[in-house]
C-alpha cells in the first residue's frame, strides 16, 4: 500500500477539522486541553461561523489557545476574559464571542469578572476547564482543590480550616437569571467527548439567540500537576473530582421551555 | 455653551464618533457616565455605555473593544486609576489605542475627594509594569477637556497606544463656556478593516487571524516589542509636544505649571508683573512628551524656574531633567485637596527664587 492510497479521499475515515491548524500544541500529554480544543474547532467549522468567531484566551495553561484555532482572537489578562469578551459581544452584536478559561481564571483571580459578566446576561459561551489546580505555574492549590488533595502550595492537601472548601462556580452561577445554560461535562472517554461536544455546540447555538450566557465546564485532568500518568490521572479523576464536580446539566432553561 | 469639565468629555467623546464607553462611579468623575446616561448615545450614534463591576473590569472592557478597533474609553479618579494600571501596562503591550481619563484627587490611599496633581509620575512615568510610555495630556479648562477628548482619540489610533487625559477634581467639577468640537461619524466595519488592519473583527476568508496579545515567551522577540514601542515612543517625543506660553518672552522667571495650577500660576504672572517682576507661566499641554526642548531653550536666558503643582514634587523633577542645573528650578505645592492662591504662588516665587 502506498502513502497516496492511505490518503485517497475515498479511504478517508476520520479528519481533522479545518479551524485547528497544524502547530504542534505545547499542552502535556494526557492534557484535557487538546480534545477541547480540537471540540471547539469542530463545533466552529459545523456551525460555519469561522469568520464570524472571536475567542478571548485566558493566563495559564491555554494562554496560547489563540495560536491552535485559526479564528481571531484576543489575549486577556489574567481572569478578566469575560470582561474582554462584554466589551466584544456589546460591539460587534452579530458575532460569536466566547472566552476559554481555566478555574484558577474564572473561579480565583476573574471571579468578579465572571459573576459579572454572567448577572448582566452577556449573549457569551464561557468554556471553563477545571482541573483543580494551577498547572502553568506548577501545581498550586486553587479554589476549585478538593479537601485533602495535594499541591505545592498545599504539601499535605487542603484544609477546610485553613483554605476553604471547593468552589463550585458553575453551580453558583446557574443561579442566575442572566445565565442561560450551565452544564458540567468531561472528555475521559469517547462517550464523554461525544457529550461535549454536543453540550459546546448548543452554547454556541445558545449565545445567538440572545438568552444570556451559556457556561459549558469541562471537568479536566492536569497529569503533570497532579504527579500521575495520563491514564492514572483519568482514573483519579473519575474516582475524585467527579463526586465533587458531578457530571450533567446543571441549568438549561431553554430546553425547560420546549417541555 | 456652559457646562462642567467632566461633561464637557462626555459631549467630545459621543461627538468624536467614540464606540464604547465603560466605567464605575467614583468622585469627582461621576458626571462622565451620568452625562452619557442622560444623552442616550446608543438611541443616536450608537455608541455603547456600560456601568461595569469595577474600574479593572472597566479598563479590561476598553481592552476588549479596542482589540476590535473600536473608539473606546473609560474615565476615573486616583484610586480607580491605580487598580487600572494592570489593564493599561497590557494596552501598552498589546498596543491597543483607548482613551483613559484621570479627574485626580488627593491620595495617597482613599485620599479625599478634593482635587490633586499627585498621580503625575503615574501618568507619565508608566504606573504599571513594564517600560511602556502612555501620551498624557492636561486640560488647564473646559473647552480643553473637550478638545483634548478628541486628541486623545487621534493619538491614541495614530501611535496604537492607550493616552491619558489627566484632569483635577477643579477642572473636571468647575463650570465654563465651551464650544462643542463637531461631529464626526462612527467608523464602519469597512473603515476599520483599512484603519486597522490588527483588529480582531471575526477572521475574513482566505486571511490569516489576528491576535490581539502582549505575550512572548522567546525573550528575542519581547525586546523587539519593546523596541517598536520605544521607537513610536521617539516619534511621539519629537512630533507630538504640545505647550502654551504666557509672557515668557522677556521673562526672567517663568512658572511651570499644568491644568488647574496654570490657571493659579496664570494670575500670579498677573500679580508679579504688577510688582514689576518680569514673570511668565510655561503651560505644558502634553505632560508626556514633556517640553523639554522649550525648557532648555528658556534655561539659556530665564534667572530660573518655579515649578507649581498640587503635589509634593512630581513635574519638577522633570524641569529639572530638562533645565539640568543652568539656573536654579524651585518648587512649591500643597496637597491633600488644598488649591494655593495665586499670592501663595507669587510670594513663594519672590521667597525661593528672588530673595
Amino acid at each position: 500500500m502506498k502513502v497516496t492510497d492511505i490518503v485517497n479521499p475515498a479511504n478517508l475515515v476520520y479528519k481533522k477539522n479545518s479551524v485547528l491548524n497544524d502547530l504542534p500544541m505545547h499542552y502535556c500529554p494526557g492534557c484535557s486541553h487538546g480534545v477541547v480544543h480540537k471540540l471547539l474547532g469542530d463545533i466552529i467549522e459545523e456551525l460555519d461561523i469561522q469568520e464570524q468567531t472571536i475567542g478571548v484566551a485566558p493566563v495559564g495553561c491555554a494562554v496560547f489557545a489563540y495560536k491552535y484555532l485559526d479564528i481571531d482572537w484576543q489575549q486577556a489578562a489574567h481572569g478578566r476574559a469575560p470582561a474582554l469578551a462584554t466589551a466584544i459581544k456589546r460591539l460587534l452584536p452579530d458575532r460569536y464571542v466566547f472566552t476559554y478559561q481555566g478555574d484558577g481564571d474564572l473561579a480565583a483571580i476573574g471571579s468578579a469578572e465572571t459573576l459579572h459578566a454572567c448577572n448582566r446576561g452577556e449573549n457569551i459561551v464561557i468554556i471553563y476547564i477545571n482541573n483543580g489546580i494551577y498547572g502553568m505555574t506548577g501545581g498550586q492549590m486553587a479554589p476549585t482543590t478538593l479537601l485533602g488533595m495535594k499541591s505545592t502550595t498545599s504539601p499535605k492537601g487542603r484544609m477546610y480550616e485553613r483554605d476553604g472548601n471547593p468552589l463550585d462556580m458553575p453551580k453558583l452561577l446557574a443561579g442566575l437569571d442572566g445565565v442561560c445554560y450551565v452544564t458540567r461535562q468531561a472528555v475521559h472517554t469517547v462517550g464523554a467527548v461525544k457529550k461535549c461536544r454536543r453540550a459546546i455546540k448548543k452554547a454556541f447555538e445558545y449565545s445567538a439567540l440572545n438568552r444570556g450566557t451559556s457556561i459549558v465546564e469541562v471537568v479536566s485532568t492536569c497529569n503533570s500537576g497532579w504527579k500521575l500518568t495520563p491514564d492514572g490521572a483519568n482514573k483519579w479523576m473519575v474516582e475524585n473530582m467527579f463526586s465533587q464536580y458531578p457530571l450533567g446539566d446543571i441549568k438549561d432553561t431553554i430546553q425547560a421551555e420546549k417541555k | 455653551m456652559l457646562m462642567k469639565g467632566n461633561e464637557a468629555i462626555a459631549h467630545a467623546a459621543i461627538r468624536c464618533g467614540c464606540d464604547g464607553y465603560f466605567g464605575y462611579p467614583i468622585t469627582p468623575q461621576s458626571e462622565v457616565m451620568e452625562t452619557l446616561m442622560e444623552l442616550e448615545p446608543w438611541n443616536t450614534t450608537g455608541m455603547v455605555v456600560l456601568q461595569a463591576e469595577s474600574e479593572v473590569a472597566s479598563i479590561n472592557m476598553v481592552y476588549g473593544a479596542a482589540g476590535c478597533g473600536k473608539k473606546a474609553m473609560t474615565s476615573s479618579s486616583s484610586p480607580g486609576v491605580s487598580l487600572m494600571q494592570e489593564g493599561i501596562s497590557y494596552m501598552a503591550g498589546a498596543e491597543l489605542p483607548g482613551v483613559i481619563v484621570n479627574v485626580m484627587r488627593g491620595g495617597p490611599g482613599l485620599g479625599t475627594i478634593q482635587p490633586s496633581q499627585a498621580d503625575y509620575f503615574q501618568a507619565v512615568k508608566g504606573g504599571g509594569h513594564g517600560d511602556y510610555k502612555m501620551p498624557t495630556l492636561a486640560p488647564a479648562s473646559v473647552q480643553e477637556m473637550a478638545d483634548l477628548t478628541v486628541l486623545a482619540f487621534d493619538l491614541a489610533f495614530k501611535y496604537r497606544t492607550p493616552t491619558m487625559l489627566l484632569a483635577d477634581g477643579i477642572i473636571g467639577q468647575m463650570m465654563e463656556k465651551v464650544v462643542l468640537p463637531p461631529y464626526q461619524s462612527r467608523l464602519t466595519e469597512d473603515e476599520i478593516r483599512v484603519k486597522c488592519p490588527w483588529a480582531t473583527l471575526g477572521k475574513p476568508h482566505g486571511k490569516k487571524p489576528n491576535h490581539i496579545t502582549s505575550l512572548e515567551l522567546l525573550s528575542e522577540d519581547m525586546e523587539n516589542l519593546n523596541k517598536r514601542l520605544q521607537t513610536r515612543y521617539r516619534i511621539l517625543e519629537k512630533e507630538e509636544v504640545r505647550f502654551e506660553e504666557i509672557a515668557c518672552e522677556d521673562a526672567d522667571y517663568v512658572f511651570v505649571a499644568f491644568g488647574i495650577s496654570a490657571r493659579v500660576c496664570q494670575k500670579a504672572v498677573e500679580i508679579a508683573r504688577n510688582e514689576g517682576i518680569k514673570a511668565g507661566l510655561l503651560r505644558p499641554i502634553t505632560l508626556y512628551p514633556f517640553p523639554v526642548e522649550k525648557i532648555k531653550e528658556l534655561s539659556n536666558r530665564v534667572k530660573g524656574f518655579i515649578s507649581v503643582e498640587l503635589s509634593a514634587g512630581q513635574m519638577v523633577e522633570d524641569v529639572r531633567l530638562a533645565v539640568n542645573g543652568k539656573v536654579p528650578v524651585e518648587f512649591y505645592g500643597r496637597m491633600g485637596g488644598v488649591v494655593p492662591s495665586p499670592n501663595e504662588a507669587f510670594n513663594a516665587l519672590k521667597d525661593k527664587l528672588i530673595q
